[in-house]
């Protein structure tokens, strides 16, 4: 049957625009504007979800978002909340978690049985014998969980913006409008937010039988409307409070981040239920959630209503009740004193009977408990909190309308740090001591009453403004209660349970008492044993019930038993809308479109892409390398070493600075002249290395590697800050392109590009000059990593591919050829030399890696030098060595990490590379091996992947002499 | 259902009685005293009372029991470490976790998995050898996979990350386990408390009383109490008690970050980790996915939360996974991780005698609880630390012999 009104002043409803949905197979009508739970409400539906634990039909509980249990999969996506979720044009929807639809749902057979799943049952079974658990976790893991995921589900990342105000009001309810509006002439940039649809909090449903909240709110909006410098998004939460106000809104279309000078929270009350038994059945709701399907979606909760109640609320919604046509059976007022205020006259006229220091004893259900039936009312004892049942009666009706008290909505004043008392004349936690910046108003800060609210609401924009700096005269509030607008402790016990506390986890009192006889009687302890709190609605409508239970329980005052912390999100937030757009930087060199263009496989190293190797027709990737190290060795190739760090460090200092920085010395170094420069940490760890060029007696030039650049330079930075020198610091990596130019041929090629002299004498091996090279200027360095002939050219990034080309056209006839990352690892394991992070850990130190050599021990200071001192005094564990395998060894391949194992059968190193050399003609590699086993040729034995043992040799190095000298 | 569960829940005796009593009023002196009632210190007191006999211990607890990190970690439990002095320690305390449900009378909801550590380079890949390589030498079952192997356990894994990280393959670990973190502290206290061990919740421990380097007593926000024996288990308070000791550690507090999805129906059912992508998962029983990431990069003693941790974390859960677009996060919170320069834990004696530390468990130290309460419970009784966990001594860092777990605990813990 219909429960739609005609159209209403206050409606969200757009009645020419119709739609039509399909809810568990079945068609319904609809309007623009309805959400789900609103559309099928109106349209008669009565069972609109099933509860998570025991299947029991659920109707509307909030229309605020956190009626968990009207959760719908719509074939896409899933989880999806009816009660604030628009309702669309030709939806699919189905409600998740039931097993044959939300009617026939066959698991409804668990409510029979709940009895033997008391609260924490899981704990107490499933696990004797263990070997059944995996038996039981299926069936748990199973039952549990709320909708399936659809992995078709298309990947959105929605778009992220970063904005800043004056000042961020949460909350567009009369409290914030007033706020913003008070705020507005001071000239100070201002964001409203409100989660609803449309703006105007309480003042957009709570009527209380009179149009005059509705004209309120269209003169607020209106004047609002006038100031530029006012935004009001609607349809937008405020997901979390981060440090420094940093406060992200979520909208359908994604996320903004605002940064806020000041914030007023306004953000009201969630209506808490009072709880008796059957109070979550279709048809059983909260006095706003009534009052929000009467005024914005013109549907009538029920035909016949017995409203409890326990505040002014209760009335206000009894009067809205009775103007749409309810018929109001009566009000079940829990408070022996009955509602002080005049509504209670305006309702006795219209002919309900008020029953004061009453309650709803019980529900009665209607068939299949899609419904109500009627009410079981008897008298109630304030004092102990038990219903007097002896003189109980039922009256007939199809819903019951509740109300007994508010938890604040103060998610985000808890995030932000604010200490929370408890104010007992508005049974409220209310901030005591807020944060600088946050303001707190209305609802959320114990002020219920209308006027109260707006003078609340002027109140803390005039503190955020003097905050911000302005001059405005302070406002003051009277904060007086006639009545609290929330009972202490609106429980009714019942022999039979039922009464729920938790919606979204089916907890009901005894479920409490329970967990506290057991022990958990704390209350972050009950919460974890009793998951009150934990479902999606995160304890939204059942934390505040819980703590006056568990203070009934220990007979401690509500303050004393505290709160749950309360963490973001504020409702839960969709991965895509956190996640953004999602940016993935990489770095490329000015080559990488000839590289692409010259099919490089590409690598990534750090945060470049640099070619690996090159593809080439006929070849397999391994002999493709192959070619590309025997291009080095017997004519020439060249790398793009763009991606190397390239530091500048130049002062009077900068040669001391280096000297503390790096290991090696670099006083006495030369102009023209290079270095190793091996870095370490404080632990005397192996953390980089490169070259030092002395470019001048105040300047040098250092090279990182590609991987560890930006860290080197952030250790620079940051070692200068201490050590103070007279030093300038710049990374100078993205300026410069960088070529290798590697194998016997180089000499040659290269002299035809530039007028230095490159001869032995005018450029012998570890020099550095400025110079021209096909006419760029470039810095020349003569190093060795690869080839004990290469020089490498770093140019202006911009020219790089000039001079590659160049190369390229020049070396053509000698066979000069590019190689990648892959063919650079086999080049620089033939000459013997290891790399850090590859040869090394994250705790090898210089003895170990055999690098004394690089260390000036002597020097008064270099970063690790203490550390080493020590270590030195110790006997070493490991050594690496070089080493090779039998000559035309066949056997199982060998691979890095395969373990080292000693006589004794222990480990005692592990290799580190490890690859075959065109050149050699054999297996070489490096490894960690027992120290006192390292002289040339002394064997060791490295476990394969099998677990046979191979037998290995250690070497001489370089290992390309090896076929020279043989 | 299992008929256990009916006999209990037709009994009349249900609610079962107190998992641990309600102690207020603590003695004048104790045999022993445990600062911190997280999992470690509980099952510390729990091994002393059942392997030791020595149940005239206290157990002090400034919040709640298991409040702590205990409480709010991710319950990733394995022993694919990379040093044999590492991964045979991990591996005493996985052994103890099979069967511990049973010992403990409570459902732990201790489910193994397997997990899968992501390489996504060939360098990753390399570090995953390493480790199965020692895994293997010390009996522990781990592996490297290719990605048809990993499509296989998890065919909703996009291999190719979006295309950002192509996955190149894994370090399989088929013991690799979550449990209940609760349930853990819960089952230790009730163990202990039931062999006479006093549990004292919203009690702090405030200062140290040491006489010519003996331990003699603690100050209690409840006030003294005498004994020669204390066991600081306090995670990411360490340093606040080591000074009080004047003890010195290297360890310092970084913030570690997790969060929560809403539940939903079961589809994840192994434990992945990526390094690259500084991501891991695992579907806890309720169905909520669990999401942690690696450590903040800065010390800082603080819980607060932060939004680029949730935005990264979601980014790369996106590209593992792109269907989750509008799977929503439900909660994130924050613990104190108490960090080492090795990744390793400081276990044993100290310079202060009959003063113990169990400290260092950064962002690891939740599969160790049963093992360190056991080791640490023997160090205690026997006034030396055993085999097992010399390696973890705090002398190590004077005597650069670290036991370097780095590669194997960044993002993996
Ligand atoms: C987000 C996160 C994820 C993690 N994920 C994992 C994981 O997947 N796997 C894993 O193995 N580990 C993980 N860890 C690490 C693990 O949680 C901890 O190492 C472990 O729980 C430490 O246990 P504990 O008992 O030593 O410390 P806690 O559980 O922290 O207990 C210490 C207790 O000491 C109390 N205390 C402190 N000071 C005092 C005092 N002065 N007086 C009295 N009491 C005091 C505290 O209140 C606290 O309850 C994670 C940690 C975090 C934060």
């Amino acid at each position: 049957m219909s429960k739609r009104l005609p159209q209403r002043a206050s409606e969200w409803l757009k009645r020419d625009k119709p739609i039509s949905f399909y809810f568990e197979g079945q068609k319904y009508q609809a309007y623009e504007g309805d959400t789900i739970s609103s559309a099928l409400w109106a349209a008669g539906e009565t069972v609109l979800g099933r509860s998570f634990k025991y299947h029991r039909p659920r109707g509307v509980l909030s229309l605020a978002n956190h009626d968990v249990n009207v959760m719908l999969a719509d074939g896409t996506d899933t989880n999806m909340r009816g009660d604030v979720l628009p309702v669309q044009d030709g939806m699919q929807l189905t409600v998740v978690n039931t097993d044959g639809g939300v009617k026939n749902d066959k698991k409804r057979f668990i409510d029979a049985i709940s009895s033997i799943l008391p609260v924490g049952f899981y704990y107490k079974a499933f696990h004797t014998p263990r070997s059944l658990f995996p038996f039981w976790e299926n069936i748990i893991r199973k039952s549990a969980g709320l909708g399936v995921v659809n992995f078709n589900y298309p990947r959105e990342l929605k778009r992220k913006l970063h904005t800043h105000c004056d000042l961020l009001i949460i909350g567009a309810g009369p409290t914030g409008l007033t706020a913003a509006l008070m705020a507005a002439p001071h000239g100070v940039n201002i964001i409203v937010v409100d989660e609803n649809a449309q703006a105007g909090g309480s003042l957009s449903y709570d009527l209380g039988g009179s149009d005059e909240s509705a004209k309120r709110l269209a003169d607020l909006l209106a004047e609002l409307a006038k100031y530029p410098n006012v935004t009001l998004r609607t349809g937008a939460y405020a997901a979390g409070y981060y440090t420094d106000h940093l406060i992200p809104i979520v909208e359908t279309t994604g996320i903004t981040k605002v940064r806020a000078k000041a914030v007023i929270v306004a953000s009201g009350a969630f209506e808490q239920p009072p709880v008796f038994r059957n109070n979550d059945l279709p048809g059983v709701m909260l006095a706003t959630a009534a009052q929000r399907l009467l005024a914005r979606y013109a549907t009538k909760p029920c035909e016949s209503a017995v409203v409890f109640a326990a505040n002014k609320q209760g009335y206000r919604a009894a009067m809205d009740l009775l103007d749409a046509g309810v018929t109001v059976k009566a009000i079940v007022d829990l408070r022996a004193e009955g509602e002080p205020c005049s509504l209670v006259d305006a309702i006795k006229s219209r002919g309900v009977a008020i029953y004061n220091g009453a309650c709803v004893y019980e529900v009665l259900p209607a068939a299949n408990k899609f419904g109500v039936k009627g009410a079981v009312i008897c008298s109630y004892d304030e004092a102990s909190a038990k219903p007097l049942l002896h003189d109980r009666f039922t009256l007939a009706c199809d819903g019951i309308i509740m109300s007994a008290g508010w938890a604040p909505a103060a998610a985000l004043l808890y995030q932000a740090g604010t200490g929370m008392r408890y104010e007992k004349s508005a049974e409220q936690f209310v901030p005591a001591k807020l944060p600088a910046g946050m303001f707190a108003a209305g609802k959320v800060n114990g002020i219920f009453d209308l006027a109260q609210r707006l003078q609340d609401g002027a109140r803390a924009a005039s503190e955020a403004l003097t905050y911000l700096g302005k001059q405005v005269p302070s406002v003051t509030v009277d904060r007086e209660y006639i009545a609290s607008p929330s009972h202490p402790y609106p429980m009714v016990e019942h022999p039979k349970g039922k009464n729920f506390v938790d919606f979204d986890e089916d907890i009901s009192i005894k479920d409490f008492v329970h967990a506290a006889q057991e022990g958990f009687d704390n209350i972050e302890l009950m919460k974890r044993f009793t998951t009150v709190g934990m479902g999606p609605s995160q304890g939204k409508h059942s934390n505040m019930n819980a703590i006056r239970i568990l203070a009934r329980i220990r007979q401690l005052p509500v303050e004393r038993i505290g709160t749950t912390t309360a963490r973001p999100f504020f409702h839960p937030t969709p991965i895509g809308h956190l996640a953004g757009r999602g940016l993935h930087p990489h770095r490329l060199t000015t080559l990488h479109g000839w590289h692409e263009a010259h099919d490089a496989e590409f690598t990534d190293v750090g945060v470049w892409k640099r070619p690996a190797w090159y593809r080439r027709a006929g070849l397999e990737k391994q002999q493709a390398i192959y070619e590309e190290a025997l291009a080095v060795r017997k004519a020439a190739g060249m790398i793009d070493v763009g991606t190397l760090g390239k530091l500048e460090v130049r002062g009077p200092d900068a040669a001391e600075f280096l000297e503390r920085f790096y290991t090696g010395s670099f006083k006495t170094q030369k102009i023209g002249r290079t270095r190793y420069a091996l870095l370490l940490d404080e632990a005397g760890v192996m953390v980089d290395d490169g070259i030092a060029c002395r470019i001048a007696e105040d300047y040098f030039y250092i090279t990182a590697s590609t991987t560890n650049a930006a860290a080197v330079y952030r250790e620079m930075q940051r070692w200068l800050q201490i050590w103070q020198l007279d030093v300038g610091l710049v990374n100078v990596t993205g300026a410069y392109g960088g070529i290798n130019l590697a194998g016997p041929a180089a000499r040659g090629i290269l002299s035809r590009l530039t007028l230095r002299p490159l001869d032995d004498a005018s450029l012998p091996f570890g020099a550095v000059c400025d110079t021209e090279i096909a006419g760029v200027p470039a810095r020349l360095i003569r190093v060795g990593f690869v080839s004990d002939l290469a020089f490498e050219m770093h140019v202006p990034a911009g020219s790089a591919q000039h001079v590659w080309n160049a190369l390229l056209e020049n070396g053509a006839a000698e066979g000069l050829r590019p190689f990648g990352t892959d063919t650079q690892r086999l080049l620089r394991l033939e000459m013997g030399n290891h790399l850090i992070g590859q040869d090394t850990d994250g705790l090898t130190q210089p003895f170990e890696a055999g690098s004394e050599g690089a260390i000036q021990f002597e020097k008064p200071f270099f970063i690790g030098q203490r550390s080493l001192q020590i270590i030195a005094r110790k006997p070493l564990n490991k050594r690496l060595v070089p080493f090779t395998l039998s000559e035309g060894y066949q056997g199982e391949t060998i691979n890095e990490c395969n373990l080292v194992i000693g006589a004794d059968g222990n480990i005692k190193g592990r290799v580190t590379s490890i690859a075959f050399s065109p050149t050699v003609g054999r297996f070489i590699g490096f490894a960690y091996v027992d120290p006192a086993n390292v002289a040339e040729g002394a064997a060791f034995n490295i476990r394969t992947d099998s677990g046979s043992l191979v037998m290995a040799r250690v070497a001489a190095t370089p290992f390309v002499q090896l076929q020279s000298e043989a | 259902m299992p008929l256990r569960l009916l006999k209990y829940a037709l009994s009349r005796k249900h609610p079962a009685p107190r998992f641990f009593r309600d102690c207020t009023e603590p003695k004048k002196s104790y045999d022993a005293v445990i600062i911190g009632g997280g999992g470690h210190g509980l099952a510390a007191a729990y091994y002393l009372a059942k392997d030791h006999g020595i149940t005239n211990v206290a157990v002090l607890e400034k919040g709640y029991i298991g409040g702590g990190n205990t409480g709010r970690n991710t319950t990733i439990v394995r022993s694919n470490y990379l040093t044999p002095e590492g991964v045979n320690f991990y591996d005493a305390s996985v052994k103890i976790y099979e069967g511990l449900s049973e010992e403990l009378d409570i459902n732990l909801f201790y489910s193994t998995r397997g997990h899968f550590t992501l390489a996504h380079t060939e360098s990753a890949l390399r570090t995953m050898r390493w480790r199965a390589e020692v895994n293997k030498h010390v009996g522990v079952d781990s592996y490297v996979v290719g990605p048809d192997e990993i499509s296989k356990a998890c065919p909703q894994l996009d291999i190719s990350c979006s295309g950002k990280a192509p996955i190149v393959g894994a370090l399989y670990h088929g013991p690799g386990s979550i449990a209940r973190h609760d349930a853990v502290a819960w089952g230790y206290a009730r163990g202990a408390d039931s062999m006479g061990v006093e549990i004292f919740q919203n009690t702090e421990v405030t200062g140290l009383d040491i006489q010519s380097g003996k331990i003699k007593g603690v100050h209690t926000s409840r006030g003294y109490i005498a004994t020669n024996k204390v066991l600081s288990a306090v995670a990411g308070f360490t340093p606040r008690i080591t000074n009080m000791a004047g003890v010195d550690t290297p360890i310092v507090i970084h913030p570690l970050q997790a969060c929560v999805s809403e539940p939903m129906k079961p589809w994840l059912n192994t434990i992945l980790v990526s390094g690259s992508l500084h991501v891991y998962v695992s579907q806890s029983s309720r169905g909520e996915l669990v999401m942690g990431s690696s450590l903040d990069p800065y010390e800082v003693h603080s819980t607060r939360s932060s939004l680029d941790f949730v935005e990264g974390l979601t980014s790369h859960m996106l590209d593992m996974f792109p269907f989750l677009s509008n799977v929503k996060i439900v909660r994130q919170w924050a613990g104190m991780a108490d960090m080492t320069p090795d990744f390793s834990p400081i276990m044993g004696t100290t310079p202060v005698e009959g003063f113990y530390l169990d400290a260092g468990w950064g962002t690891w130290g939740f599969k160790a609880t049963p093992i360190s309460g056991k080791t640490m419970a023997a160090t205690m009784a026997n006034d030396q630390a055993p085999e097992l966990i010399k390696p973890f001594r705090l002398s190590r860092f004077e005597d650069y012999d670290l036991t370097g777990e780095k590669g194997a605990a960044s993002v993996g813990h």
